[in-house]
């Protein structure tokens, strides 16, 4: 919309989605600039996370398109979209249960490199340098070799995030990365997530509860109600949005 | 990751091997039967990796071995390991073809709709009396090994070392590949697919490559199966032998290749000690085996992986320490 074009890194054009009468995603006209971190905000049931999924090829939409630089990615699944530059973690962190946590960037890792070997081992595989780069970026150098199912969820939030950082892309979408994690924590997991974004100029987007956390680090927000985007800008100017006010933050 | 299994264990295990092959002929047959075993179950071991089951894969011991007795039929003089190979291959082609749209399904749909393509496979084997000489099998002279032609004791201990050295090399490349970037894909099918895809790779793809191996595994199996008797039938590819696969992969674990060559060498010892002392209850102890296993060693005789034990979740004290 207002983002000059060599900008944009994402846009969707009416994006659709109707489950009998309801419109999870009600003609969504939407556009990332390259840089931003978006903050993305509103009620349970609102659509965010619908969203995220049409942009990641995980749902089809019943009408409107998404390009991602460009390219209509709208019709491909998760891998091809993974595999343009969009990465993703979940509000359930989705890790390997059976691996540890070097394990799982090691397969992101050759990924990455775009050939799976059936003869050489992972570890020898994988790109080790950047292994060990992700691990103190995210901060899990102490659990590399911690399986992932014993990984406290902060630490499993952190560990979602790495895997998505391993293919290099050029936005992460975060649903919910404070979720779950306790109160005292959550501003060390945001913190530690956004200076890895920063410092790989990812641009980002993310869905959030937390009024303090948003404040701190979106550079924009955007409120969904009921599957359309009822207010976008600045932090400062969405949380003064009357309407933002009452349906969102649930003020009287 | 990976638990070291000594050389010098495996070597003595071998030397043992071909000790009782050599010194009690009557032995050569269970021990040749014991490695062909091993060899399917390692296929079924292949894809239990991916958190799959097989209801249907000694399908592929039928292929191999009515591939093997054609290739014997046809051209007559045909080197053994020249009729094995066409075995093989053919078992690998029909696992390929299988495997493009098996390769979709997970679960239970996916070992049934194995276990429905043997059924088919088991019925056609027995009626099509034509080619497969119908329910009586299929057989076949006894071909020469590297150009040899031999007696029924030469030849039996003669298949005794090929399977043997088959199931030492492939054992250790199928454990090469189970701890390859694409074995340890296959290790996550099991736990996170979505993930998976999130990354850019495809399930789908890995694991049809493993179908295909397993395929091979298994028809490998029942191509020397069908050499040493000279034989093929359709029971083969029953059901019921597709069964003693999963309960030998069971049994054996599939933390590491070795397990199933395990957990078939428990399997034909009771097999035997039930025919010498308990001729009509053998399946009984053989159920009770599986029930203790599931008891007592639900991760197989080579547990999952040599790790301390670990929780699905975790724990909420763990979540709070974070």
């Amino acid at each position: 919309m207002s983002a000059p074009a060599t900008h944009e890194l994402l846009r969707t054009e009416g994006l659709t989605l109707r489950f009998g009468g309801i419109a999870a995603a009600d003609g969504i006209d939407f556009t990332l600039a390259r840089g931003e971190h978006l903050a993305v905000i509103g009620a349970n049931g609102a659509g965010k996370t619908t969203f995220i999924n049409i942009c990641t090829g995980y749902i089809r939409p019943s009408s409107g398109r998404v390009l991602f630089e460009g390219v209509d990615i709208t019709r491909k699944g998760p891998r091809q979209i993974a595999r343009l530059g969009v990465g993703r973690s979940f509000q359930l962190p989705q890790l390997f249960l059976d691996h540890t946590v070097r394990q799982c960037l090691e397969l992101a890792s050759v990924s990455r490199q775009g050939r799976l070997s059936r003869w050489t081992s992972l570890s020898r595989a994988a790109d080790q340098r950047a292994v060990a780069e992700m691990l103190e970026l995210v901060e899990l150098a102490a659990h590399a070799d911690d399986l992932t199912a014993v990984l406290p969820e902060g630490r499993r939030k952190l560990l979602d995030v790495g895997i998505a950082l391993m293919l290099e892309p050029k936005l992460v979408i975060m649903d919910e990365p404070t979720s779950g994690v306790s109160s005292e924590d959550k501003h060390g997991v945001m913190q530690t997530l956004m200076r890895a974004l920063q410092q790989r100029r990812v641009t980002s987007w993310f869905v959030e509860h937390d009024v303090e956390i948003v404040r701190r680090y979106a550079t924009r927000v955007a409120a969904w109600i009921d599957g359309r985007v009822a207010a976008d800008g600045a932090p400062a100017q969405v949380f003064a949005d009357p309407l933002v006010r009452r349906e969102v933050l649930g003020e009287r | 990751m990976r638990t070291p299994i000594s050389p010098v264990a495996v070597a003595l295990a071998v030397l043992l091997v071909l000790a009782a092959g050599w010194a009690w002929p009557w032995s050569r047959m269970p021990i040749i039967t014991f490695l062909c075993f091993g060899l399917a179950a390692l296929g079924l071991t292949v894809l239990m990796r991916a958190g799959q089951v097989s209801f249907g894969h000694a399908m592929y011991a039928a292929v191999g071995g009515y591939a093997t007795a054609f290739a014997v039929r046809a051209f007559p003089g045909i080197d053994g390991l020249a009729a094995a190979a066409a075995g093989v291959l053919a078992s690998l082609a029909a696992g390929a073809l299988v495997a493009a749209f098996v390769s979709r399904y997970r679960g239970i749909f996916f070992g049934m709709l194995n276990l429905g393509l043997s059924m088919v496979l088991f019925s056609l084997a027995g009626k099509l009396y034509a080619w497969t000489g119908g329910t009586d099998g299929l057989r076949f002279e006894r071909p020469p090994l590297l150009g040899v032609a031999m007696e029924r004791g030469q030849f039996e201990l003669a298949m005794l070392v090929l399977a043997l050295s088959l199931a030492v090399g492939i054992a250790w490349m199928v454990q090469r590949y189970f701890d390859s970037c694409a074995g340890q894909v296959m290790l996550a099918i099991r736990t996170n697919e979505t993930r998976l895809e999130y990354i850019g790779l495809s399930a789908r793809s890995v694991l049809a490559q493993g179908y295909v191996l397993s395929a091979g595994l298994v028809g490998l199996a029942g191509a020397l199966l069908a050499l040493v008797q000279s034989l093929v039938t359709p029971e083969s590819g029953y059901w019921i032998r597709s069964g003693e696969y999963v309960f030998i992969a069971i049994l054996g674990g599939s933390g590491h290749a070795i397990g199933a060559f395990l957990g078939a060498a428990v399997f034909e010892l009771i097999k035997l000690a039930a025919a010498a002392w308990f001729t009509d209850a053998w399946q009984i102890l053989l159920g009770a085996t599986l029930i203790a296993v599931i008891f007592f060693a639900p991760q197989g005789i080579v547990g999952w992986r040599r790790r301390a034990p670990k929780p699905a979740q975790p724990t909420p004290a763990a979540q709070e320490a974070r």
